[in-house]
């Protein structure tokens, strides 16, 4: 099929809107998060016939709903899968993919992992709440030990999952890190996700207000973030705090981090960290930080691209013939072992 | 020994082969080159591989047996065949499980090399069977293979081992002579296969010679004589083998063509035995095909969901167990109505069951076995062959409706060959689709009024933005709807798009006989060749009965119901334990009967004849 384009006019993020009512609870993150979304498409100049979001089962799942590009509101945590099918048949389009915690890391764990692992061209936004919302709270695979829910009255007893970890451990060449509320830097994640070839995994931390309010308050509490959060960036030393005078490095004759303060009587500035996005390593252990003792990372804590596998299976599929020639149903049928019986 | 001059040729009209041996002695290798030049030589045929589901059992255990039937004929053959005439043992053990097949006075080809005491004891037979009188109802020709082999390879500087994997080649050799088979099609297949490694190609023709020179010159049993089997009347034309894995993917590829798209993305899960279509397609990317093995059975058909949306023809394929965990995942392309098309090989379950073997009993699965009211359409394949037709059906059904299609297959079909009239290609239905690009008065549920197909709308098309999901959508507008009333209009619907493809197949005729009478005898998918000749020698011996074969499970064409109670009885052959017999009263209030076999293996005619004579009144 031919696609025509009918209109390059800039559009703004209300543009991405769709009719639909938005059927959050008031004062979700989602909406903070739809907001980000429409903001970044608009700067990215997103064509919305080119663009397609899919989503599973959950809150977050709504998302495609609200947007006025292509959308694809799947089954529970299979969105990877249906939008990998989606890449193979026109790698073109532009593939949003949109899940959450109970989605993306339960019960479509093992698709989020082979997603990762293979590469695929499309955003993850996975937003977790730490909780399963869309069914009334129940604990989530994100939860932290003692969550006390419905199905938990005494509090869980199990080990939550590190998203970040795990896209890590899955071979994710793009993993990244926000807090629904903050705006501006979750904007510009979201555009160098979409600027990475292959599979760019973000997650967002979004706090349900019904079920687990309060959840991050630990490090986004404004009082709080500053000390909370450490911001990276590529090529920037480590460093935080609300007067900028803390920073991260590793713990003489150890593989660990710590926070030391710089300046006098601390650190020298040298024994800070410098981020390099496209170190595994260190991003292993940026993701693994947690308060009180340590910030929580946000940014862009890996970014080392490949070929994307959507690119590859194309490429193999052009080097086999794909797409050369008319196929010939002939030949095919005839390439060997006939024999002619006359009449 | 007594020198004589060999003795002439005797005519047969059919013949049925059986190659069995350990499932590392190459006995699918056998049977199929055995079959192609069966095929070149004008035979009509039909073969039955057999193989155990361990890659490689035990050497020499009853387990490990791997066999190849094939029935090849002067008239027209339909099934792998009854009752063996010949049983290639190529060990003790292939002997002790294949022998319960062959007929009295059946001939035995063994391999007296293999039947060394320990092959003798895995066997499980107290005493040597070449040797006791215990074979005395068969004609017993014994070689020593495995040294025959070893002798015409000594030249080559082969390993022991790789001399001994040799063998079969010398029995097919011998065999090749015992019918008058031309081998230079397998030659040339040998040194491309050892393309690579000239003296295995050598030492291989060598032996496949040696067995075939063996045959020619040999005077020492007036048992060992060669036959002819005259070439079959066949339409004229161009003719291959092919098995049903082959036809249905070749058919999926036409039906592709046909309808204009200009790709196929096939997902799939490795699983026996549907494994193979993956393997073939994987092989055709220059015929516009697109194969992604994925993680697992649900993401496999959902790439082929996500590709559907996309405008590619999507197709995912699998097996029972495969098949139940895609399920939701079917719900989701009723839903959102979507054309993908899901190839079922069935095999013998529940669960894992009996992997490499044949059923039936997927066809419950197939029609009903969803969450809701949730129907698609159902088609099956009557033959290795016929998988080309139903698949380019499977796909007009598909595109023209937009709905999943299940074309159902089985463990048997996936293996089986057959000679096949190639068809031309220019001669082929069209059923071009026409993608939604006009926006005016568009949203995703607006329905073709005459096929309540909805809009094809596909993304990258300008002003077609649109959400679809497995939520209830409203009918007049697409959008979400918890409106009680709509769902009822919206389940009517979907039950009357796939309902209303019985318009638009053809009408059901018998397969064979009349169209009223005693008996019907009703069947679907593979036991087509069993059934029809089992149909066949019931006439000729003079009972009023008529073989009926239905290709379409869900919906059944429109006479169906008329056409049965036309007869006083119907009988309804599955291998499974009655599945379409219920479908079928269940539809139409007709005293159906079943006849079930349950066993992992093909019907054989005489199964289905006993029933026949037994139902007259």
């Amino acid at each position: 099929m031919t696609i025509t384009t009918i209109t390059d006019a800039v559009l703004a993020p209300k543009d991405y809107g769709s009719d639909q009512e938005v059927r959050w609870c008031p004062g979700c993150g989602d909406y903070a998060i739809l907001k980000a979304v429409q903001k970044a498409l608009a700067e990215l100049g997103a064509r919305r016939e080119r663009t397609v979001f899919v989503s599973g089962i959950g809150c977050a799942a709504r998302f495609p709903y609200y947007l006025s590009t292509y959308g694809f509101h799947t089954i529970h945590g299979r969105a990877p899968a249906i939008a990998t099918g989606i890449k193979l048949a026109n790698p073109e389009l532009d593939v949003w993919v949109i899940t959450g915690d109970g989605d993306g890391l339960s019960i479509g764990g093992n698709h989020m992992l082979h997603v990762l692992r293979r590469n695929v061209d499309l955003q993850i936004v996975l937003f977790n709440n730490e909780i399963y919302g869309l069914t009334k709270g129940q604990y989530s695979p994100t939860s932290r030990r003692g969550t006390q829910s419905p199905s938990t009255p005494q509090g869980s007893v199990e080990y939550p999952v590190s998203a970040c970890a795990f896209a890590l451990g899955a071979g994710a060449r793009f993993v990244a890190r926000a807090v629904d509320t903050q705006q501006a830097e979750l904007v510009e994640l979201l555009q160098r996700a979409h600027a990475h070839h292959g599979a760019s995994f973000v997650e967002v931390f979004q706090n349900c207000v019904v079920f687990n309010d309060g959840v991050f308050d630990q490090f986004t509490a404004k009082d709080a973030a500053p000390d909370a959060q450490i911001h990276v960036e590529h090529g920037r030393p480590l460093m935080f705090g609300r007067n900028g005078d803390r920073g991260l490095r590793l713990k003489p004759g150890t593989l660990a981090l710590e926070v030391v303060e710089v300046g006098d009587g601390g650190a020298r500035p040298q024994d800070i960290l410098v981020h390099d996005e496209t170190n595994r390593a260190l991003a292993q252990l940026l993701v693994a930080l947690e308060p009180p003792e340590f910030p929580v990372a946000l940014g862009v804590l890996y970014c080392n691209p490949a070929p994307s596998y959507d690119a590859e299976v194309y490429a193999q599929a052009r080097a086999a013939g794909f797409g050369r020639q008319p196929a010939d149903l002939d030949a095919l049928l005839r390439r060997e072992g006939t024999w002619v019986v006359e009449g | 020994m007594t020198l004589s001059t060999p003795p002439a040729r005797q005519s047969r009209d059919s013949v049925v082969i059986r190659f069995a041996g350990d499932s590392g002695d190459g006995m699918q290798v056998t049977g199929s080159r055995f079959t192609v030049e069966t095929a070149l030589a004008g035979n009509d045929l039909t073969t039955f591989p057999d193989f155990p589901a361990e890659i490689r059992a035990p050497a020499g255990t009853t387990y490990g047996v791997s066999a190849f039937q094939i029935q090849f004929g002067a008239r027209d053959v339909m099934t792998p065949g009854d009752a063996v005439d010949v049983l290639v043992a190529m060990n003790p053990a292939a002997l002790k499980v294949e022998l319960k097949d062959l007929r009295v006075g059946g001939t035995i080809v063994a391999d007296a090399g293999a039947f060394t005491e320990r092959n003798l004891a895995k066997a499980g037979f107290p005493a040597n069977p070449l040797e006791d009188r215990s074979l005395a109802p068969y004609q017993v020709l014994t070689f020593d293979i495995t040294r025959l082999t070893t002798d015409a390879v000594k030249d080559f500087g082969l390993s022991t081992r790789e001399a001994h994997r040799c063998r079969n080649m010398w029995a097919l050799g011998l065999m090749l002579w015992m019918y008058g088979r031309d081998r230079q099609a397998t030659i040339d297949w040998l040194r491309r296969k050892f393309a690579d490694h000239a003296d295995l190609a050598r030492a291989n023709v060598a032996v496949l010679n040696a067995g075939h020179a063996f045959g020619e010159t040999a005077e020492m049993s007036e048992h060992l004589v060669g036959y002819t089997v005259p070439s079959a009347p066949v339409e004229p034309g161009r003719y291959r083998t092919v098995s049903g894995t082959e036809a249905i993917a070749w058919g999926l590829i036409a039906g592709m063509h046909a309808a204009g798209l200009e790709k196929m993305v096939f997902a799939g899960y490795p699983i026996t035995p549907a494994s193979l279509l993956l393997h073939t397609l994987a092989n055709l990317k220059s015929h516009g095909v697109i194969t992604f093995q994925a993680e697992d059975e649900i993401a496999a058909i959902g790439a082929a969901i996500g590709a559907a949306y996309a405008g590619a023809l999507g197709v995912t394929s699998s097996s029972g167990p495969g098949i139940a965990l895609k399920t939701e995942m079917l719900g989701l392309a009723i839903a959102t109505e979507l054309p993908i098309v899901v190839v079922d090989s069935q095999r013998a379950g529940p669960s894992t069951g009996m992997p490499t073997k044949t059923e039936q009993s997927d066809l419950f699965q197939a029609v009903h076995g969803r969450n809701a009211d949730a129907p698609l359409a159902v088609l099956a394949a009557a033959s290795a062959s016929d998988g080309f037709a139903v698949a380019i059906e499977a796909v007009r059904i598909a595109t023209k409706y937009m709905t999943p299609v299940i074309l159902l297959s089985d463990a048997y079909l996936a293996h089986a060959a057959e000679p096949w009239r190639l068809p031309d290609a220019a001669a082929l239905p069209r059923f071009p689709v026409r993608f939604r690009t006009d926006p005016d008065g568009f949203h995703p549920f607006l329905r073709n009024p005459g096929t309540l197909a909805r809009a094809w709308a596909v993304p990258g098309t300008p002003g077609l933005e649109h959400r679809i999901g497995g939520l209830e959508k409203d009918y007049d507008t697409g959008h979400i709807s918890y409106d009680p009333e709509n769902h009822a209009r919206m389940t009517r619907t979907r039950v009357a798009k796939i309902a209303g493809i019985a318009n638009d197949i053809p009408l059901q005729q018998p397969a064979l006989g009349e169209d009223h009478g005693a008996v019907a005898v009703v069947g679907w998918g593979s036991t087509y060749g069993a059934i029809h000749r089992a149909v066949d020698e019931a006439r000729e011996d003079g009972l009023d009965v008529s073989h009926i074969h239905l290709r379409y499970l869900n919906p059944f064409p429109r006479n169906l119901g008329d056409l049965l109670k036309r007869f006083d009885r119907v009988i309804v052959p599955e291998m499974n334990n009655g599945q379409l017999v219920q479908l079928l009263r269940a539809a139409y209030l007709v005293p159906a009967e079943g006849l079930s076999k349950v066993e992992g293996k093909p019907f054989k005619v005489a199964e289905i004849v006993h029933a026949i004579e037994a139902k007259r009144t």
